[in-house]
């Protein structure tokens, strides 16, 4: 290390009128500090306030964390958001209840198909028709956020080694989770932003194969999660970094509205899906995950045996699909003509598209399917007026969708209650009087995605 | 802003509900929108709406509630009897709807009742799910609308409140005080909707920026766009596009 407490030859006049330059080498940390604290009086408390972010790798997207440092300790942290607020919400109120879908898919693009679940399903209470959705559907939206968790969780977990400087942990744990998002992409023809799940049902059945690919996945999961634990359990440096950090304890949690894995690393078992269960999952087997640790290394251990169970779930999906048979006469979307989406769909030359068969029956034979056709698609249906509210257990927590309608075809107010949001609240208890290294475990043990924070 | 005191009219330069450039992207007027073909109705003339296309939701429910939502009023009105109210003095009306709980709070008594909500016992709420605004222009005096959602773990129970306050004095107590957890969804509610939550520790901008002129989720402020040309057609921005009521 070299300190230039004059201008030297090298350092600019910029430089110069900064004051001291101290020239980082490497290995030379203790001289660093020891120059840096030299003449300082720290009887007076002096803090520096530093910006981590919104461009900063270990923040997980586009977060400022506004930091106010006592040498290594943060003496506060006040995160500071919505560099991604993209008014979803607000455009909406702009498109038909079906259209509505393709916006709030994008919040939380870590978890798509929970965003689209939470919406339909306030759509479909204020429809009224919640006992109406067929069984077919609720059984494939079971299976696809399932194996949307397992993404969502892996994407939790991958990064959250790579903050730590273990760039293994992430390309094992985006090895798996591309195998994911292959099925996502196989069923809906997209990796993220689907728009799969519509109100009444979902857009359109398996493809032919798909059961099998889902069924080959399932049989080489494990492998691949044995071999993540072998990775990361009882790794050294991870459990160091991550066990007794960013603490928060069950009053904490109920105070700060905290949900999910978080919350389950108290002790509680509390699981949307358990204890006020949709889409049938009360006819599922899993269970719900604790850790009784209330640090990041319980919320890990959580996520890793959370994916174990959604692959449980995903194989019990299987069976069910598998013992309905084809899917011919099951339907996957509300049988209302004034509701379902009319067209079924498939590929094309030219992409992805109504069936020939349809195009043939609306055109050629029946004019009133082709009246439905149309009113459907250019004008949307109407939804009675009043407002919902379903949450469900998403991979980060509490999802909630405030839904709002006066009785036309477009929503009146769609409000997303996402748990990045509120978990985020929680960063400031979590890690003042802590070291600012602790921060990054700490922000990666809460998950955020900063699209479902500023939507 | 609107209301018997200030009588509405056409939002000028310095009305804060709107974007900082108003009179440069907007017309001065807002289109008066008649429905197709002049029709005055709904101009659904296929049953395709089924003819009853717009259902008020109840607007006040009698007993028995059904479900929990007996027990909730009743522990609700005990507990609130404790401090000498009335159940009917915190409580405007109470609406069943599609099998949720729907408190209408008089927005001076919602701290007491939020906190009766997560102390007493038969109760027991202890989790906020934060605060949704919704902005209804046509409902005189009590145009803005605050809505918290609230869950028990106890006893595995969900209740609404929801407080309305007049957009010309648009004043909510805050609950950061009772639920912590409102400190962001208070920002964002006043971010979005210009509701103020009196009491709030620093109720600022959190999503749009610090210097963000307007209130965007009202429905007085425009979604905003461009057209845009795709193989020589131009698609009008969603606001101006025709669309069906």
């Amino acid at each position: 290390m070299s300190s230039t407490p004059h201008a030297a030859a090298g350092a600019s006049d910029a430089e110069a009128a900064e004051g001291r330059v101290y020239t980082v080498t490497g290995e030379d940390w203790d001289e660093i500090v020891a120059a840096a604290n030299e003449g300082r009086d720290f009887e007076s408390g002096e803090r520096i306030v530093v910006n981590m972010g919104p461009q900063h790798p270990s923040t997980h997207g586009v977060l400022r964390l506004v930091l106010t440092l006592e040498g290594e300790t943060v003496a506060e942290v006040r995160p500071a958001i919505g560099y991604l607020h993209t008014g979803i919400e607000k455009n909406m109120e702009y498109r038909t209840w079906t259209q509505g879908v393709t916006f709030c898919t994008r919040a939380d693009y870590l978890m798509p198909i929970f965003n689209e679940t939470a919406y339909c399903l306030a759509v479909e209470r204020l429809l009224g028709i919640e006992d109406r959705i067929p069984e077919r559907a609720q059984i494939i939206r079971v299976l696809m956020m399932e194996i949307n968790r397992v993404t969502s969780h892996l994407g939790g977990i991958a990064p959250m080694g790579l903050e730590l400087g273990a760039t293994t942990i992430y390309t094992q744990g985006a090895r798996l989770r591309e195998r994911t998002l292959d099925l996502l992409e196989l069923v809906t023809g997209l990796r993220m932003n689907h728009a799969y799940i519509r109100p009444g049902g979902v857009s359109q059945d398996l493809p032919p194969g798909g059961l099998e690919a889902i069924r080959t996945f399932l049989s080489t999961a494990p492998h691949f999660m044995d071999e993540l634990h072998t990775l990361i359990d009882v790794n050294p440096i991870f459990v160091a970094r991550n066990k007794g950090i960013a603490y928060l304890d069950l009053p904490s949690c109920m105070a700060l509205g905290v949900t999910g894995p978080i919350l389950r690393s108290t002790g509680l078992p509390w699981d949307l899906r358990k204890s006020q269960p949709y889409c049938g999952y009360e006819t599922y087997d899993f269970d719900v995950q604790v850790t009784h640790t209330c640090d990041a290394y319980g919320r890990y251990l959580i996520r890793m045996a959370e994916i174990d169970e959604s692959l449980k779930i995903v194989g019990q999906c299987l069976d069910r699909l598998a013992d309905r048979g084809s899917s011919g006469n099951d339907p996957v979307m509300i049988q209302d003509a004034k509701i379902g989406w009319p067209a079924r769909l498939s590929l094309g030359p030219d992409g992805l598209g109504p069936s020939p068969e349809h195009i043939a029956h609306i055109m050629g034979q029946s004019m009133e399917a082709l009246i439905h056709h149309f009113k459907l698609i250019t004008e949307g249906f109407r939804v009675p007026a009043g407002q919902a509210y379903a949450a469900i257990e998403s991979p980060r927590g509490e999802l909630g969708a405030h839904v709002v309608s006066d009785g036309g075809t477009r929503p009146y107010r769609v409000h997303l209650r996402d748990p990045s949001f509120t978990h985020l609240q929680s960063v400031a208890a979590m890690c003042e009087g802590g070291m600012v290294a602790d921060l990054i475990p700490a922000i990666a043990s809460l998950d955020p995605v900063m699209g479902g924070v500023d939507r | 802003m609107s209301g018997p005191a200030a009588p509405p009219g056409p939002p000028g330069e310095d009305s804060d509900n709107l974007p900082a450039r108003a009179g440069e992207e907007r017309l001065a007027e807002p289109v008066i929108s008649t429905g197709m073909f002049g029709a005055q109705t709904t101009g659904d003339t296929s049953g395709f709406g089924r003819l009853r296309v717009l259902q008020a939701p109840p607007l006040h429910s009698e007993r028995p509630y059904g479900s929990y939502f007996d027990a909730v009023a009743d522990s609700l009105g005990g507990a609130l009897a404790e401090d000498g109210l009335g159940f009917a003095d915190a409580i405007e009306r109470v609406v069943v709807d599609r099998g949720e709980l729907t408190l209408h709070v008089r927005r001076e008594r919602l701290p007491e009742v939020a906190a009766k909500l997560r102390d007493d016992p038969a109760l027991r709420f202890e989790l906020c799910t934060g605060v949704s605004g919704v902005h209804y222009p046509e409902d005189t005096d009590r145009e803005l609308h605050a809505v918290y959602h609230f869950v028990s773990i106890t006893h595995n129970r969900r209740v609404r409140l929801e407080v309305s306050t007049p957009d010309a004095d648009r004043h909510i107590p805050s609950l950061v005080g009772v639920y912590p957890t409102c400190d962001w969804h208070e920002r964002e509610t006043w971010d979005f909707f210009g509701i103020i939550f009196d009491g709030h520790p620093a109720l600022t901008r959190i999503e749009m920026p610090d210097d963000w002129k307007g209130h965007p989720q009202r429905k007085d402020y425009p979604l905003g766009g461009i057209p845009v040309e795709y193989r020589g057609a131009k698609i009008p921005p969603p606001e101006d596009r025709r669309h069906y009521q």
